[in-house]
């Protein structure tokens, strides 16, 4: 039980993460029509902006300790970030232990910027074109994206830690009446949990309660008609494309200490998004989440040594099986309209 | 007995009853024409025929088998052709091509991987397309894709390719509409030549009564998803609960 | 000749005397000049050519003529590369037996696959088809390490029983061959500061290259490549006339899967091992952006775009700022040093940066790939000369409106 208990909690980060991007992925399509294979390199450009901060924040400058010296015995050169210089050592050292979350000031600005040059300098010329179109440019721009994340930052995943705050583990076992540490949950994992959480609750919320989310809905289900009444749907579709970046950038920002950022993680999330939002429902919102929640904890399970016992490789697998399953047996996934993708 | 027997269809989407015991007959070689105001049912009524939906109750037997639970290509291959509202060609492949594929169709069924002859060895399909194509006065646009043809053009060339299968039956799915009033004459001729030259039933959904009363030997006035009359054209466009129902509203 | 008419027949001509003399081609610079590193006529990067060549024809017979795009091809490369290192294994290191069994499996597996992933067409197939080759790429890493040897690798070891081949006492692992004749040997010819190798390997796999497209040029000009071609086109109009659309997609998507499974196990006729890496989506991504750099629905297209990408990865890759520097020198240092600074990411280990740049512009551009853009520079020089060429839709494929606005 205990054991179960804790992998639906291991679930939840990666559920938090396909669920962020297929919610982007799928409101894209949604709203734009457009297949965009190069999500998952906007959530890893989110991630690149925790690193990105975080090296920003610790530049530091050389001072020369004349009363210290290194094992040669020459003076010893002392690096000082100027953060620190600038606030003092405490605070200073606060900043760049929280530079992760703060990165989230600093990656909104950021992917809401490329989410309008991807859009208005690419995508919209692919409205009008068939889907395999619009995959195969998307799939070019990825590449190009994540090569020159590449040519920045190297090949090699970059250590980003959360602040300190957060390291260790939080006993969920001891307040369930389980043994101690039976199930330890990283702090971290929680934040993160709770983060996604609340990014979904504010897109729909966004969606829901403002006359603009309500006029991007009404253009969800009909454009043209939309378009009839005189409403701006093309200026509004940017936003949403902006909104939409900046949704699978913040994940990437958050997920930087559960996974060190390398060039290519957004492709491996890409697939797995795409299978998610397909399992959904294209252009199904609830449906993304939901089943970017359904895959992540059912991954989680499935890797369980007892389940592997009976099912060899399972873990590998489930979340493909049960993409084909879903779409044999319900071709629009679990809430997807009719008539969407359907030729 | 009629080539074409509907018996008590029923369709139902949702709380919206389509098509409530629907009852048609259909005789051999004859032109009938299936009318009704918007909503009337006349396109669900024409997608049970063809396969697209299946209907909830009654059936529907042609040339005494029934076509229900049947997929397009094999109801196609009873011998039932379909035209639709806006003319369905190959857009990509040119005028020759589009001929020849219901050739094809018509000679090896189904399917058949004939992925080793060339075109040029099938001498009785590229001749029988050829000489529907010229029959149809589009020799000189064999070689056009069919996406760069006039409407028109693409109506006569979709017209031929269901023709050139020699169907017992031709569903007709308002083949004039959004026409100028020329080629909807046109149309009118080459239906008329159509049903002077062949023996083949014409069963036509149409809006545009001219279209209508200068072609079809009886018509059946669909209402709220059920038939309300059938009858021939004269008697039809004299009869009181037409007049109210229908021909009230658009000829006011 | 050979059920092709006159036109097709010249064409084929071409194609085979190009393969065949591609060793000399490939090597137009002389040794040790500053461009001998842009010589391509190496045994092993010739063969790519040839087997990406074969991969990126049967992809084009599915996504070309069809419009189907599978994202999971690289699964049947996979299979037939295992395939054949199993038969190396066992049988005989002879390649013939690898190759037919390689072609085999891989077009059960494909018909396995196709079956199902076929119930759907757009973008749900190629999700379909990205989550079969997903799922076979997790497993060969996984639970089917015993045929597949997990990451490591499925390769030759000394003691495989090699039933046909008699009792080998070397001590070292057998080459593959063809009856008797060595896949690695080559003969070594210098003509003017040109060396051009004649390699067995590359020979076999240009002659299977050159079956594989006289192969995909019947089917082009076939009654069934046109109903492919119809699929794409009018899928509701095609079933309206009496035609099961099903069984001819079926039937692409198998051949299409028989070609990858042949090109897999080529590979492993080359080189006698076998990798999961060969399974992923990235190698399936590969093979899309061969044919449509090249020209998806064209005959020549995707074997140029497999040819053109293959050139790139091992020639592009090779250039490093040193190489730079030798190429700019002539110019004054400090304009020197701005322009390899300038090339510099996009060479080398960037190169992949320039391939998806390409990628995008041809997408963006040039819908029909470097074929159109052959054809539209042709037609510039011809359009002088005459304008009423009769144009024949296969040569020419019909440009897809651009850039929409």
């Amino acid at each position: 039980m205990d054991a179960i208990l804790l992998q639906i909690l291991n679930g939840l980060d990666k559920g938090s993460a396909y669920a962020l991007i297929a919610l982007g992925l799928t409101l894209i399509f949604g709203t734009l029509g457009v297949v965009n294979f190069a999500h998952g390199a906007l959530f890893m450009i989110g991630a690149f902006c925790a690193v990105t901060l975080q090296r920003i924040l610790s530049l530091s400058f050389e001072t020369i300790d004349e009363s210290r010296t290194d094992f040669l015995g020459n003076p010893l050169k002392v690096e000082t970030p100027y953060v620190e210089a600038w606030f003092g050592p405490d605070v200073g050292m606060a900043i760049i232990d929280w530079s992760v979350p703060l990165a989230i000031f600093f990656a909104i600005p950021v992917m809401i910027t490329i989410g309008f040059i991807m859009e208005r300098g690419l995508i919209k010329h692919f409205y009008k074109r068939p889907h395999a179109d619009q995959i195969l440019v998307t799939f070019g721009l990825a590449i190009v994206l994540q090569e020159i994340v590449k040519y920045f930052f190297g090949a090699n995943p970059i250590p980003t830690p959360a602040p300190d705050v957060f390291r260790g583990s939080f006993d969920f076992g001891v307040l369930l009446g389980f043994d101690p540490y039976a199930i330890a949950y990283p702090y971290w994992r929680l934040v993160y949990f709770f983060f996604s959480v609340t990014i979904i609750g504010a897109v729909f919320a966004f969606l829901q309660f403002t006359t603009f989310g309500m006029v991007v809905r009404a253009g969800m289900a009909d454009r043209e008609t939309v378009g009839l009444l005189g409403i701006n749907i093309d200026r509004r579709f940017t936003i949403m494309f902006g909104i939409a970046a900046a949704v699978a950038g913040l994940a990437g920002v958050m997920y930087a200490p559960i996974n060190s950022p390398n060039y290519h993680m957004g492709m491996d999330f890409l697939v797995l998004s795409f299978v998610v939002v397909v399992v959904g429902g294209m252009g199904s919102l609830p449906g993304a989440v939901l089943a970017g929640f359904m895959l992540g904890i059912l991954e989680s399970i499935s890797s369980m040594n007892e389940v592997k016992a009976i099912f060899p490789g399972i873990d590998q697998i489930i979340i493909y099986l049960v993409a084909i399953l879903i779409l044999l047996t319900r071709p629009r996934g679990l809430m997807g309209r009719k008539g969407v993708m359907e030729d | 007995m009629g080539i074409l027997e509907v018996k008590g269809v029923g369709k139902r989407f949702g709380g919206l009853q389509a098509l409530g015991d629907v009852n048609l007959s259909v005789g051999e070689n004859s032109v009938h024409a299936i009318i009704g105001p918007n909503g009337a049912g006349k396109s669900t009524l024409l997608n049970c025929l063809i396969g697209k939906l299946i209907p909830d109750t009654g059936s529907v037997m042609f040339d005494g088998q029934s076509v229900l639970g049947r997929k397009p290509h094999e109801i196609c291959q009873m011998g039932i052709s379909r035209v639709f509202q806006t003319p369905e060609v190959f857009g990509d492949l040119t005028v020759f091509e589009n001929m020849l594929i219901p050739c094809f169709a018509k000679r090896d069924g189904a399917f058949r991987l004939h992925a080793f002859e060339t075109i040029a060895q099938e001498k009785d399909v590229v001749e029988k397309a050829q000489v529907m194509l010229e029959d149809v006065n589009m020799q000189d646009k064999l070689h056009m894709t069919a996406a760069s043809l006039s409407r028109g053009d693409k109506r006569r060339l979709e017209m031929a390719m269901c023709l050139v299968q020699d169907p017992k039956l031709l569903l007709l799915d308002e083949p004039t509409a959004g026409m100028a009033r020329a080629d909807t004459n046109n149309t009118i001729d080459l239906l008329k030549e159509i049903k002077d030259k062949r023996d083949i039933t014409i069963a036509i959904i149409e809006h545009d009564m001219h279209v209508v009363f200068s072609l079809a030997e009886r018509i059946t006035v669909l209402a709220q998803g059920t038939p309300l009359v059938e009858d021939t054209p004269d008697n039809i466009k004299g009869h009181p609960k037409v007049r109210e129902a229908y021909l009230g509203e658009s000829h006011g | 000749m050979l059920g092709l008419n006159k036109k097709d027949t010249k064409f084929l001509l071409i194609v085979v005397a190009l393969t065949m003399f591609t060793p000399i081609i490939l090597q137009p610079f002389a040794e040790g000049t500053g461009l001998a590193q842009f010589n391509a006529g190496y045994p092993d990067l010739m063969q790519r050519f040839a087997i990406f060549g074969i991969f990126a024809i049967g992809f084009n017979i599915l996504f070309g003529l069809t419009g189907y795009l599978s994202f999971g091809h690289a699964a049947f490369l996979g299979v037939g590369s295992y395939s054949a290192v199993w038969m190396f294994k066992l049988l005989s290191m002879n390649v013939i037996p690898g190759i037919l069994l390689a072609v085999a499996t891989s077009g059960v597996f494909a018909l396995l696959i196709g079956y199902v992933s076929l119930r759907r067409s757009g973008i749900y197939f190629s999700i379909l088809t990205l989550a079969f080759a997903q799922m076979s790429f997790n497993l060969a890493y996984s639970v089917l390490t015993p045929i597949t040897n997990g990451e490591t690798g499925l390769q030759l070891a000394l003691d495989d029983p090699r039933i046909l081949d008699g009792v080998n006492n070397s001590g070292s692992l057998p080459v593959t061959n063809i009856f008797g004749l060595a896949m690695n040997s080559s003969t070594q010819i210098e003509v003017l500061g040109r060396v051009w190798t004649f390699n067995v390997g590359y020979y076999f796999c240009a002659i299977i290259a050159i079956l594989a497209f006289y192969l995909s040029l019947r089917i082009f000009r076939s009654p069934f490549g046109m109903m492919l071609r119809a699929v794409k086109s009018n899928q509701q109009r095609m079933n309206y006339t009496g035609l099961n659309s099903r069984p001819y997609t079926l039937a692409a998507f198998v051949i299409s899967g028989m070609y990858a499974g042949l090109a897999g196990g080529l590979l492993a006729s080359m080189d006698p091992l076998a990798g999961a890496e060969r399974m992923q989506w990235t190698a399936s991504g590969e093979v899309v952006l061969m044919t449509i750099l090249g020209g998806a629905g064209t005959l020549m297209g995707p074997v140029l775009g497999a040819g053109f990408i293959k050139y790139f990865e091992n020639i592009f890759s090779k250039i490093n700022d040193t190489v730079l520097h030798g190429w700019f020198s002539f110019m004054p240092d400090g304009l020197e040093d701005l322009l390899v600074v300038l090339v510099h990411p996009f060479v080398g280990k960037g190169w992949h940066l320039t391939l998806g740049i390409l990628f995008m512009l041809v997408v963006v551009f040039l819908p029909g790939g470097l074929i159109e853009g052959g054809q539209r520079i042709a037609a510039l020089f011809k359009r002088k000369r005459s304008d009423d060429d009769n144009l024949d839709p296969e040569h020419h494929p019909k440009q897809t409106p651009h850039v929409a606005e």
